[in-house]
């Protein structure tokens, strides 16, 4: 820890006010480039419509750079992600706060916050069931319409989603009005009771007249999910959905979404720092670090053989309920600065299996399995072999 | 008991619910309503329940921050609620809180070591020629370095945050700490570091805890005995061992079940609790849990029960255990 403070505050934390303005300066200049392109009023259809590298996916993200360009340098915030998303499966994203594990989800919707925050490379298709979108290259406005009917999102905090001057059933109805502009007002209202009841709200009629305060954490986020599930989405993207949530209520929202996934088909991205919620809920589990996936496989892979260090570290520093151990394994350091991002191995400086070859290049990933991949020198065949002897 | 440094007896916090600033008393919220438990020096009582309770309420009565309703509070057979003005200054030191947000609770504008330092000055608690020394060696047990003094709180993350909130209840000398989900905003690996920081504190300078989190995996590490509540009162009380390989209260049960567990292959046999808590300003009448417990049975929902001992201090509140 002291060897991160000794060069981080100086060095990389302070910038001059000159400094800052030359780079701002030129961030406009980058940015302004990227909007400009967004914005053309005639955008080909050829530039975004695609294929599926295979068509059993909802979501492949294909080496996805999403950068924020701030005053004080560029943050690499997602540096070069790819995974899929399997139609019917739940996949869990897991890494601490900041890892890039929100921006990886944003940038799915397109609602990273503009103009600082660009994707800068990479793609990410996206099968809507009738054709095959690139959305980052999608216009915003088609994008608007793809949002909330093909996808939709569940956050962590439902109070800050939800609109505190409004009764539940007139927000609940407005997002059904959009999805379906044929259906008269006492069929909106029908349905909206019918999503209240399906995601378990016993007193629907009367919720349908209560403002947001009068509901409990619980029972926002039911809300939250009846409105995700006004259409038939086929991707579910949950950002922490439990995590201001009592574990008994969490127990519940997470029942809900598994049976909620059966019983309309969809898949799930799920994004949490709990490990225990990613092996209950999970099928395949990517690990981030640092803006990048460091480990992903099946959630069987990742929890009976994790091997990226870190996620080995991060399964030991988590107690286990029933299993006491007599001091918790801390992983020591923390996350290098993003705007100075080293050019070797992101977790080395914090690594205790660190190897020579380490000091090298950042690790391509190894296949481990036709599941398993991990980004680790240790998993190298060479090196592997030579560990062993 | 001499090894008994806080007791509760019969503890009663309630609030009036008032209509508008200056409205009618249209009600009252028992938040907590009639606790009793005793905490053994040096040792580290956790509080669990779901959010609501009452958990940081019976905390911050114990600390004299509010009020008490009824009851008493004894911390080393003195009632902290009686005590004369210079005697609660003198107490203030001796009993402090750490709380789970680590960024609301730093003033912005003072430097650390003025953070930590303060209380310490206006107390007089060391000498002048002594304060250099005793802040660095505070700072430097909590995992601080020394020349972090002259740095601001935003320069720091959350874990080291946390370690400065540490810092400043540890340099007055304290002997009890309430530590209301000390970790609950962090990550997983920074939990394990600020963690191990307070087990390390307690085993140096023999604290006693009273551990306040919803996160039972970290309550069975760090606590020694554990206590229940649900709406304002405590359902179950016991040591750990025993509260977690015998849970015996249907709500404690229900909570354990709720864990999600680290382990894909770990078989699904879930309780869930239907519906909400109720609230507490209108509590269920009998047994408080019984609108959501599964094994109620016709007594429940008229007559409340008694607390009953089940050997080895592990005491249960619930009719199923009626003789
Ligand atoms: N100042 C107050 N005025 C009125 N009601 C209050 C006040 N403080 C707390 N309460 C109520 O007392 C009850 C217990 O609150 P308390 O903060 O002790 O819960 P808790 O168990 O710590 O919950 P959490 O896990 O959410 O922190 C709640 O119903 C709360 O709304
Ligand atoms: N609007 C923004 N402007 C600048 N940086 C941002 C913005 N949003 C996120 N970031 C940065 O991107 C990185 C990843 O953030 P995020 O995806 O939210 O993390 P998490 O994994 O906790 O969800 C962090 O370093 C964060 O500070
Ligand atoms: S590549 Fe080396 S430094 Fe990086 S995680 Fe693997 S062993 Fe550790
Ligand atoms: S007293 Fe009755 S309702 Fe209450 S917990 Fe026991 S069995 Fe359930
Ligand atoms: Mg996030
Ligand atoms: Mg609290």
């Amino acid at each position: 820890m002291a060897i991160f403070i000794k060069n981080g505050a100086k060095d990389a934390n302070y910038i001059s006010a000159k400094e800052s303005r030359r780079i701002s300066k030129e961030n406009r200049k980058i940015t302004n480039g990227y909007e400009k392109k967004r914005n053309r009023k005639v955008i080909p259809k050829a530039e975004y419509v695609t294929k599926m590298k295979n068509p059993n996916n909802v979501v492949e993200f294909d080496n996805l750079h999403t950068y924020f360009f701030s005053d004080v340098g560029v943050v690499k915030s997602v540096n070069g992600v790819s995974f899929d998303i399997p139609k019917g499966k739940t996949v869990g994203v897991v890494g601490e706060s900041g890892c890039g594990k929100s921006v990886t989800s944003l940038s799915l919707m397109q609602l990273v916050q503009r103009p600082q925050g660009q994707v800068v490379e990479g793609a990410i298709r996206f099968n809507t069931g009738n054709e095959v979108v690139d959305v980052t290259k999608m216009p915003t406005a088609k994008m608007q319409k793809l949002r909330g009917n093909k996808l939709s999102m569940i956050f962590q905090e439902p109070m800050t989603s939800l609109n505190p001057v409004f009764r539940i059933g007139l927000q609940v109805d407005e997002v059904i009005a959009l999805h379906y502009p044929q259906m008269n007002k006492e069929d909106i209202k029908k349905r909206t009771i019918e999503m209240l009841e399906l995601v378990g709200i016993a007193n629907s009629e009367g919720v349908y007249k209560m403002y947001p305060h009068e509901l409990s954490g619980g029972m926002r986020q039911r809300v939250m999910i009846a409105m995700g599930l006004a259409c038939d989405p086929e991707l579910i993207i949950a950002d922490e959905p439990t995590t201001a949530l009592d574990v008994t209520i969490q127990a519940q929202i997470l029942d809900l979404l598994r049976d909620l996934k059966v019983r309309i088909n969809s898949s799930i991205m799920l994004i949490t720092h709990d490990l225990g919620v990613i092996a209950e809920m999970a099928d395949y589990v990517v690990v981030m670090y640092a803006g990048r996936i460091v480990e992903k496989g099946t959630v069987a892979e990742i929890f009976s053989n994790p091997c990226h260090p870190y996620t080995i570290g991060l399964m030991n520093s988590k107690p286990a309920v029933g299993k006491k151990v007599g001091r918790l394994y801390s992983i020591p350091g923390k996350v290098p600065n993003p705007i100075n991002m080293p050019d070797y191995c992101y977790f080395k400086d914090r690594c205790e299996m660190c190897l020579e070859v380490c000091a090298g290049i950042y690790p391509e990933l190894v296949q481990l399995s036709p599941t398993h991949f991990v980004s680790c020198y240790r998993h190298y065949d060479i090196f592997r072999e030579e560990d062993k002897g | 008991m001499a090894d008994n440094i806080i007791e509760v007896k019969h503890l009663k916090k309630y609030f009036p619910i008032k209509s508008g600033p200056l409205g009618k008393r249209k009600g009252t919220v028992k938040a907590v309503d009639d606790v009793s438990f005793t905490i053994k020096k040096g040792t580290t009582m956790g509080l669990v329940g779901e959010s609501g309770c009452g958990k940081s309420t019976t905390g911050r009565t114990i600390l004299r921050l509010l009020d008490k309703t009824e009851g008493e509070v004894l911390f080393y057979e003195k009632e902290v609620h009686s005590l004369h003005k210079k005697e609660l200054r003198e107490l203030r030191t001796k009993m402090q809180i750490i709380f789970q947000d680590p960024y609301s609770s730093l003033s912005p504008r003072l430097p650390v070591g003025e953070i930590i330092g303060e209380a310490v000055k206006e107390h007089n608690l060391v000498p002048k020629d002594k304060y250099e020394e005793h802040l660095n060696r505070i700072m430097l047990s909590c995992g601080l370095q020394v020349y972090h003094k002259d740095r601001y709180p935003h320069e720091f993350s959350g874990g080291q945050r946390q370690r400065i909130c540490i810092a400043r209840a540890l340099a007055l000398n304290p002997e009890f700490i309430v530590c209301d989900e000390p970790v609950s905003a962090l990550d997983v690996s920074i939990q394990a570091q600020i963690i191990n920081l307070l087990e390390d504190l307690q085993a140096e300078y023999g604290l006693t805890y009273l551990f306040i989190s919803h996160d039972l995996s970290v309550v069975e590490h760090i606590c020694d005995t554990v206590g229940v509540m649900y709406l304002g009162g405590l359902v179950e009380m016991g040591s750990t061992e025993d509260i977690f390989s015998n849970p015996l209260h249907p709500y404690t049960k229900a909570l354990f079940s709720a864990i999600p567990v680290p382990d894909p292959l770990a078989k699904l046999n879930r309780i869930v609790l239907k519906g909400n808590i109720p609230s507490p300003a209108n509590p269920p009448k009998g047994c408080k849990f019984h609108t959501r417990c599964r094994e109620c049975m016709e007594i429940c929902k008229t007559k409340a029960p008694n607390e009953k001992n089940m050997g080895n201090g592990h005491m249960v509140s619930c009719h199923l255990y009626d003789k």
